[in-house]
């Protein structure tokens, strides 16, 4: 492992490019020269431009296909069902946008004025920006290294004339990688309310997800708590229950009482939540008697909860 | 650091394979091993690189999770993960000390890693290599093909599963393969139905029909639907060998199908 610098000083240290461990680090001019060590502008501009948002959750899981964007896009149906409630959804998964889709605003485009990007509205209280407004072609693939994904997440949260928000929800791509460092990073000036976090209950996504509880840790972002998805799936005929996702380590419950973190609540499969995604239906309006409706209505007013205890812009923060 | 140090690693490899989804938790890894299995069972020796920096499932698939990697003259030792040594495995679930510990780099160091990963295994003699790869189109994908090129891979495995949002993302994974040159196998639809255990109805848990659509639209083969069965999920959960332990179930067909095109497209003589 002695090739790969992973005691990289950090490129804002004063050994950036000049350590030993530096050597061969693709980055290792760019770190010597300097450039890495100012704090970027962009931070002060986004604190400034989020300002007007009062709230901002990420929604984030270790684990790709768990339901991130499912969960994000009901999140921003169900907040913004109250008409007075401002809701934003800001997609940063650059390689596989799914909101567009889900959302129903598959070829969209997006507008520019005076002041910045538009959102795209689906309705006048609910605004949604994702790279995928901005390709041409469903098949259009967006083949980015790190560097140029970071830089349309600053884009995106620098330039996107938002307005008043009382919601801004962040979906994000699975892993721990440029675009949640980027995302942090970004707003750190800003203040994030918290991360939610998506499992589904079997250990090949809870291995995953206590990593991403750990990254939560490291960059200091409050957890709000954890969404087990895919609970359990009642057979529409016999009605009997099977667990097609087995919890075979006891399931986001005992990692979330191992890890100390609330559980928000387990959705159950309901196979017309893909049907709605693939029609940019809200599933919420769709299937309201759904137990899994229910469940999403239930972690939706404790989230709202978490963020009412949360001190709005402006007064004294407690650290973050 | 030292670029392509040991061009002989993979000179002893027939066929390289990727596994490839634009889309998460479609079952890139749980294909990736379940297609190791069965080349195993045809009496193949196999290899599997686990490039998911972030998210590296393999390890516990095959019960290996905590194993230490030893370093020999040519480079990193892989795990086996039998005594027959008939499967080995890399992963960099294998250098993390902590198995909650995040591995938060950016992209560059991603690549460099991933190069090592490809150049510096002691692989020696093996059928098949099977590139598990992580979701997207980015560094990692960009790096694993750079690295892999001269060796001429066979191709990939595009995962999908039945829904729109899925195939969605997947069309964009073709054309990544289409501009980097990477010919595709063909596409898996997988999580295709769910047969309840109790009344044996069928219900189409993640809608249906949009593997089969995409590859069409694609012009590539499709090569099967994988169903929906908890007892593949437990099996991969607890490190169990599905291929020997499920001749019976439901995704067993679609399973061997994959596995014997393979062994058509890209034979090896007696091992």
């Amino acid at each position: 492992m002695e090739e790969v610098p992973h005691d990289c000083p950090g490129v804002g240290s004063a050994q950036a490019g000049r350590g030993a461990s530096c050597q061969g680090c693709p980055n290792q001019g760019l770190c010597a020269s300097g450039a890495g060590a100012a704090p970027d502008p962009a931070i002060e501009e986004i604190k400034e431009k989020m300002k007007t948002v009062k709230h901002k959750i990420l929604v984030l899981s270790g684990k790709g296909g768990v339901g991130k964007s499912t969960f994000s896009a009901h999140l921003a149906h169900g907040l913004a069902e109250d008409e007075n409630t401002q809701v934003a959804l800001l997609d940063i998964d650059i390689c596989g946008p799914s909101i567009p889709k889900i959302m129903g605003l598959e070829g969209e485009q997006v507008h520019q004025s005076g002041s910045g990007w538009s959102p795209v509205f689906l309705e006048d209280n609910l605004g949604v920006m994702s790279v995928g407004f901005l390709l041409s072609s469903p098949d259009d693939a967006v083949i980015w290294r790190g560097p140029k994904k970071n830089g349309m997440i600053k884009q995106f949260l620098r330039d996107v004339d938002w307005g008043e928000v009382d919601y801004l929800i962040v979906d994000t791509p699975p892993g721990t990688s440029d675009e949640h460092l980027s995302a942090v990073q970004y707003l750190a000036a800003a203040h994030i309310d918290g991360a939610v976090i998506i499992t589904t209950p079997q250990e090949v996504s809870l291995q995953d997800v206590r990593k991403e509880i750990s990254f939560c840790h490291k960059v200091k972002l409050p957890v709000i708590g954890v969404v087990e998805n895919m609970s359990g799936f009642i057979c529409p005929k016999c009605q009997k229950e099977t667990q097609i996702f087995p919890p075979t380590t006891g399931g986001a419950e005992v990692m979330c009482h191992d890890l100390k973190v609330p559980l928000l609540g387990k959705v159950p499969l309901d196979p017309r939540i893909g049907k709605s995604c693939d029609k940019g239906q809200s599933f919420l309006v769709e299937a309201p008697d759904s137990p899994a409706t229910l469940a999403y209505r239930s972690i939706i007013q404790r989230i709202q909860e978490f963020c009412s205890l949360r001190q709005p812009k402006g007064e004294n923060l407690v650290g973050s | 650091m030292e670029a392509a140090a040991e061009p002989g690693n993979l000179a002893g490899v027939r066929h390289i394979i990727l596994v490839l989804s634009g889309k998460g938790g479609v079952g890139k890894s749980t294909i990736s091993t379940e297609l190791a299995l069965a080349l195993r069972h045809a009496g193949k020796k196999v290899g599997i690189l686990d490039v998911d920096l972030c998210g590296p499932s393999i390890p516990r698939m095959l019960q290996v999770q905590g194993k230490a990697v030893h370093q020999c003259d040519s480079g990193w030792v892989p795990v086996f993960v039998d005594q027959e040594q008939s499967i080995s495995l890399m992963s960099v679930g294998f250098l993390l000390e902590k198995p909650d510990e995040a591995v938060v780099w950016r992209g560059p160091k991603k690549n460099a890693l991933i190069k090592q990963f490809v150049s510096d295994v002691a692989w020696g003699q093996l059928d098949y290599l099977v590139v598990d790869t992580p979701p997207g189109t980015s560094d990692e994908h960009m790096a694993v093909v750079d690295t892999l090129r001269p060796y001429s891979p066979l191709g990939a495995l595009v995962v999908t599963t039945p829904q729109a949002v899925s195939v969605g993302d997947v069309r964009r994974e073709l054309t990544f393969c289409k501009k980097v040159g990477l010919r595709v196998i063909g596409v898996v639809e997988n999580m295709s139905g769910f047969v309840c255990p109790h009344c044996a109805e069928c219900t189409n848990v993640f809608s249906r029909g949009g593997g089969e659509e995409l590859a069409r639209h694609a012009g590539v083969p499709f090569l099967g639907s994988v169903p929906l069965d908890p007892e593949l999920t437990r099996s991969l959960e607890e490190g169990r060998d599905f291929i020997r332990g499920f001749p019976e179930s439901p995704a067993f067909p679609a399973l061997s199908c994959i596995a014997q095109k393979i062994l058509n497209e890209a034979p090896v003589g007696l091992s």
